[in-house]
């Protein structure tokens, strides 16, 4: 404004700054993908909507690598630590993150979790992040792969409704697949929604319940273990 | 809801640069969000005036460059079009995201004293 005279008017400057605004969140995930890379952990940050079956699926993965593998997890929630306790009993162990109101896991969040544990010593972790189709997709976790629960009852259209966090999805678990017979839901059009929100789209059909699918699932897990 | 926590972020990033400048008044914020970035705009407005009360954001305008998503072949570049499946029917490759994941924060305009 008042460049000459002295007469102290304020100027008004423009200040570049082209930062993602979630970059302190990145540096951390940054530094927690580091360590999981470090220590060989398999790091999953697994997400869905409430009651899609995350802590179902997670009680049978535990089953199925019966004690071959050294799992932990966290499970975040609003409140208790129920889904915790449930995975602590299914022989993971686990630690729930109360958020309180956050939608969300952050790093900062799940940092200060692994405070608490020993996982350098597991082979396999799990974020069982809080139950939402939108928020948690976009906050990094420094995790090796994003897995999106979706369960046959949510409907055929979730992918197209909520693309965000398809994208961000390294595979898909269709779950409950076991109340088909009861539904009438087309899989082949959730296939289709994923594949027009999902560049290279994987879905895993399984059941918690049952436990069908449920090797091809650990099979996928063992392919993305870094030697 | 997590614009909430996107704005609390925002103000953090902007007291930094406030605080190289004593006595600078934050004026307007530029941002730029993607379509598929996850945010929700009319959430984000409402965040931010919500919480730039008492910081250093108080009076600020905010400016949102919403940004479409594209989506292009990962390995001849052709254009993909919105809501088509993200595999290029030619080269038969997946797509890429070209535009539209962006939760930027551009520029900050305020006023700062002569001395």
């Amino acid at each position: 404004m008042c460049e000459d005279c002295g007469c102290g008017d304020p100027e008004l400057v423009p200040i570049d700054v082209h930062e993602h605004i979630l970059a302190d969140n990145g540096a951390r995930a940054a530094h927690l993908r580091e360590h999981f890379v470090e220590a060989h952990v398999l790091a999953i940050n697994l997400m869905g909507s409430p009651g899609a079956g995350k802590t179902a699926v997670l009680e049978q993965t535990a089953k199925a690598f019966a004690g071959k593998r050294r799992l932990g997890a966290v499970s975040g929630d609003l409140a208790t630590d129920r889904d915790a306790r449930r995975l602590e009993a299914a022989g993971i162990t686990a630690r729930a993150i109360t958020t309180g109101s956050a939608c969300h896991l952050d790093a900062r969040m799940l940092h200060d979790a692994l405070h608490h544990m020993t996982w350098r010593d597991f082979d396999t972790f799990f974020i069982e992040n809080v139950g939402n189709l939108v928020c948690p997709a976009i906050y990094d976790l420094g995790q090796a792969a994003n897995v999106v629960a979706l369960s046959v009852t949510e409907g055929e259209d979730k992918p197209l409704k909520y693309p965000v966090m398809f994208r961000n999805a390294d595979l898909v678990l269709l779950t409950k697949i076991d109340l088909l017979p009861h539904l009438d839901v087309d899989v082949a059009a959730i296939r289709d929604g994923l594949s027009r929100v999902m560049p290279d789209p994987r879905m895993i059909a399984v059941s918690g319940k049952t436990g069908q699918g449920i090797g091809e699932w650990l099979a996928w897990l063992e392919s993305r273990r870094t030697p | 809801m997590h614009e909430y926590s996107i704005v609390a972020s925002l103000v953090d990033r902007v007291q930094r640069e406030v605080d190289t400048r004593p006595g600078a008044v934050v004026r307007k914020l530029h941002v730029r969000i993607g379509e598929l970035a996850g945010v929700e705009l009319e959430l984000l407005r409402t965040a931010f005036v919500t919480f730039r009360e008492r910081s250093v954001c108080d009076g600020a305008e905010l400016e949102i460059e919403s940004v479409p998503a594209s989506w292009r072949c990962s390995r001849c570049d052709r254009v993909i079009e919105p809501g088509a499946v993200l595999r290029c029917p030619i080269c038969g490759r997946a797509a890429k995201l070209a535009t539209g994941d962006d939760i930027i924060l551009e520029r900050i305009e305020m006023e700062v004293r002569d001395v």
